[in-house]
């Protein structure tokens, strides 16, 4: 649904995007991370046929960037940055609008836009001006835009951004039923759980450049090392475990509990298990001790400049 | 073309309601509309009233015609505030991302916030128009000549999207509306100038000339429009976030576009140059229809205003005559102290040429370099009047030096045509900033490799070979 090749947008003597390569299919959603100026503003705005890109290609619902510009807009949905709302328009009448633009017929626009007000919570305020609406209530109304035309391809810059937890919450839930509806999603964000939530693939983007790309757990087990695992005993330790399966290290261990690295968990596990038990140590369970996208996400953007990319896809 | 229009009238009935949901723009037009033709049908009927009792009764029959064209153009004055709103206001406020996400074309989106931007203005001034003739009709009996209220409406309208084309040029190249009201200092003051002219012509009563101030602005308008096309597109409003010059960038693009790709002279003759000579090519054919031009415009003044016979005796001219005219007496012929004289003048009326063909999409610039082809006109028929073979005439004043001088001079009003048209429509994948820098870069080559050198050698002949044929020709 989305394929990007060797795509570069230059302003002027800027290099904002250099190379990025993507490919996110129907059904999945990418989270692109990166700090800010990192180009994914201007990924996203190629993507939309916004801007042209300079050079490499771009294919989004199947149509080129360059060459099909309105029909890429048309199958796309976008959740810009900065809301863009008219602040003296009423809420049913702003989405009416942009039904029209889309070239809805008038009676699947009504009710389209009415199904969108009531899911999102703001049909009891349809009819006052967006300027009277709370951070939230617009980010919403924009979220509702941009899923007004039932796009197949979702651009979604901070879905969630100034939402209250509740209100956050109900557009997560609404992004995974899209991506059950078989829609192709990317969304930038800088709240790094919601995009472990939510997304099936992580693009990493540092001045322009692509850094690091792959699903979640792929990208935690090549940038942070060796999973690390916790055993919780029903006993006290007495000394180190002896008679460890190779390949295991101790990592620390406490009265109850040890932790381990291991790079082939499905074989060591079990070893692990049965040497804990063959000590005479009964195991009350054996876990993945959590290790968070964040930790992935600053191990690669504070990688030195010019190291290679990381493709774990 | 009404499928193509439609989408742009939804952009329009969103704006338009909108400003109608803004009272700083509603109040405005109400007072402008109702209030103030109501204010000049008093001042008509007092100044009516007035002047007659001095016996200058002519005085007021052209101000009520004055007055009618002044409350057509107040309420369409506030057009320019809304198209500077509509169009850097929403992209100050971001609220154009959106817009330009759907899938409208630039030209639908430019379409349908133009018309937005003219159509309650004008309607207000419509109105405001059929109140004033209401009330002066009502007070003194006057109704207008059905051609005089054509006029002024068509003036009023051409107004307004003279203003609101200038206004959305204006609005490309700025970021705020603070830096674009500014830059509308750049209509306020050439639209005064307008009037101050308008009103003269009203209070002349030729009324007739009002058509050629709609025919110029009608042409301005349309440079205008198709400027603003050009510059309102996607790429142009979210490429620039800032106001800023780099100029880093901008002479790297300018050097290669001298340059090329050429890694010696003669390739860079032959490849480098030789595109730069294809690219003026059409502006070469306009320019040398516009020299044709320029000559029947000079033989047509010369039969409306003749010359004195006596004045143009050149049947016993003499070596060194020219000495003879007051403001030439540094210019001396036959003397090679003349020649950087002759060259220096040549080229300060190609960098005036320049600087005019910049700000006017070229036509300014073509105009300078028409004054001397009208004058060729005027005086080669004033020779023939005087029983001068024009022939004769052209091959001892003009033909010596102007064989290398014409070309240079065409060549030069080529480049500057293109270089000012730029603006007006530039080349497609590259930004304005680029293509003005590709086109200056055609400029400097031609002026380098032709335009100077060809000039010198006119100057040479102008000042050796022209005054020698003319007095073999001529003298006695």
């Amino acid at each position: 649904m989305i394929v990007t090749k060797g795509l570069t947008k230059k302003f002027e003597d800027f290099l904002a995007v250099d190379g990025v390569d993507l490919s996110v299919g129907a059904g999945e959603v990418l989270a692109l991370l990166g700090p800010n100026g990192a180009g994914k503003t201007t990924t996203v705005r190629m993507l939309t046929s916004i801007l042209r890109p300079t050079s490499g290609t771009a294919q989004v619902a199947g149509f080129d960037v360059a060459k099909d510009a309105q029909k890429v807009r048309a199958s796309v949905g976008v959740l810009t940055e900065n809301h863009g709302l008219y602040a003296r328009m009423p809420a049913f009448e702003y989405l009416d609008f942009y039904g029209q633009l889309y070239a809805m017929e008038v009676d699947q626009r009504k009710q389209r836009v009415t199904e969108l007000l009531e899911q999102f919570g703001l049909a009891e305020d349809q009819h006052r001006r967006i300027g009277e609406y709370s951070k939230g209530m617009r980010q919403k109304l924009a979220l509702a835009r941009a899923l007004l035309h039932n796009p197949l391809v979702l651009l979604l810059d901070e879905p969630t951004s100034a939402m209250d937890p509740e209100s956050a919450r109900l557009v997560r839930d609404s992004i995974k039923e899209l991506r059950s509806a078989e829609r192709t999603i990317i969304i930038c964000t800088h709240n790094l759980a919601e995009a472990e939530e939510l997304a099936d693939q992580i693009a990493i983007i540092r001045r322009g450049k692509i850094i690091a790309k792959g699903s979640p757990l792929a990208l935690k087990q090549t940038l942070l090392g060796a999973g690390e695992f916790e055993i919780q005993l029903a006993s006290t330790l007495n000394g180190s475990p002896t008679s460890l399966p190779p390949g295991v290290t101790v990592s620390a261990q406490g009265n109850k509990w040890i932790r381990f690295r291991t790079s082939s968990p499905e074989e060591d596990n079990p070893n692990m298990l049965r040497a804990m038990l063959e000590q005479g140590y009964p195991v009350i369970s054996l876990q993945e001790v959590p290790r968070s996208l964040e930790q992935v996400y600053l191990e690669a953007v504070n990688a030195p400049d010019g190291e290679e990319v990381l493709d774990v896809a | 073309m009404w499928h193509k229009l439609a989408p742009a009238l939804i952009v329009t009935r969103r704006e338009v309601r909108d400003q109608f949901r803004d009272w700083r723009i509603l109040l405005p037009i109400l007072v402008l509309t109702l209030f103030f033709p109501a204010l000049m049908n008093f001042t008509a009927r007092e100044a009516v009233s007035f002047v007659a009792e001095f016996g200058a009764a002519v005085i007021g029959d052209r101000l009520i015609p004055f007055l009618l064209m002044v409350v057509g153009f107040f309420p369409i004055s506030v057009s320019l505030v809304i198209a500077l709103e509509s169009f850097v206001g929403e992209k100050e406020r971001r609220s154009i991302e959106p817009l330009l996400s759907s899938p409208l074309t630039d030209l639908q989106l430019y379409l349908g916030k133009l018309i937005a931007v003219m159509l309650p203005p004008l309607l207000a001034s419509y109105l405001g128009i059929g109140v004033y003739l209401y009330g002066v009709y009502r007070q003194v009996g006057w109704t207008p000549e059905p051609v005089l209220l054509i006029q002024i409406v068509a003036l009023t309208t051409v107004q307004s999207l003279l203003m609101v084309s200038g206004a959305v040029v204006i609005s490309s190249q700025a970021t705020s509306t603070r830096a674009a009201n500014l830059l509308a200092s750049f209509i306020i003051v050439p639209m005064a100038m307008l009037l101050v002219g308008e009103s003269m012509i009203m209070f002349w009563a030729r009324y007739h000339v009002l058509w050629w101030a709609i025919f110029g602005q009608i042409l301005i308008s349309g440079l205008l429009v198709r400027t603003g096309i050009a510059h309102f597109n996607r790429e142009e409003l979210l490429g620039r976030e800032l106001d800023s010059l780099n100029f880093k960038w901008s002479w790297q693009v300018f050097w290669g576009a001298i340059v090329g790709d050429a890694q010696s002279v003669s390739t860079w003759l032959h490849r480098e140059f030789s595109h730069t000579l294809k690219r003026i090519w059409l502006p070469l054919i306009l320019i040398v229809i516009s020299f044709a031009g320029g000559a029947w415009v000079g033989v047509q003044q010369a039969q409306i205003f003749r010359l004195p016979p006596d004045l143009l005796d050149i049947s016993n001219i003499q070596e060194g005559f020219v000495q003879e005219i007051d403001g030439f007496e540094t210019l001396r012929f036959f003397s090679v102290e003349s020649i950087p004289l002759v060259w220096m003048h040549n080229l300060r009326t190609i960098a005036l040429a320049t600087f005019f063909g910049i700000f006017s999409f070229g036509v300014m610039g073509i105009i300078v370099l028409m004054l001397p082809f009208i004058i060729i006109g005027y005086f080669t028929f004033t020779a023939a009047q005087a029983g001068i073979s024009p022939i004769l005439f052209l091959t001892a004043f003009v033909l010596p030096h102007g064989i290398l001088e014409i070309p240079a001079i065409a060549l030069a009003g080529a480049a500057i045509l293109r270089l000012g048209a730029t603006l007006s429509a530039p080349a497609e994948n590259r930004t304005i900033g680029e293509a003005l820098l590709h086109s200056l870069a055609d400029w400097v080559k031609v002026m380098i490799i032709l335009v100077v050198p060809l000039l010198l050698g006119a100057a040479i002949l102008e000042v050796f070979v022209t005054p020698s044929v003319a007095l073999r020709m001529f003298g006695n």
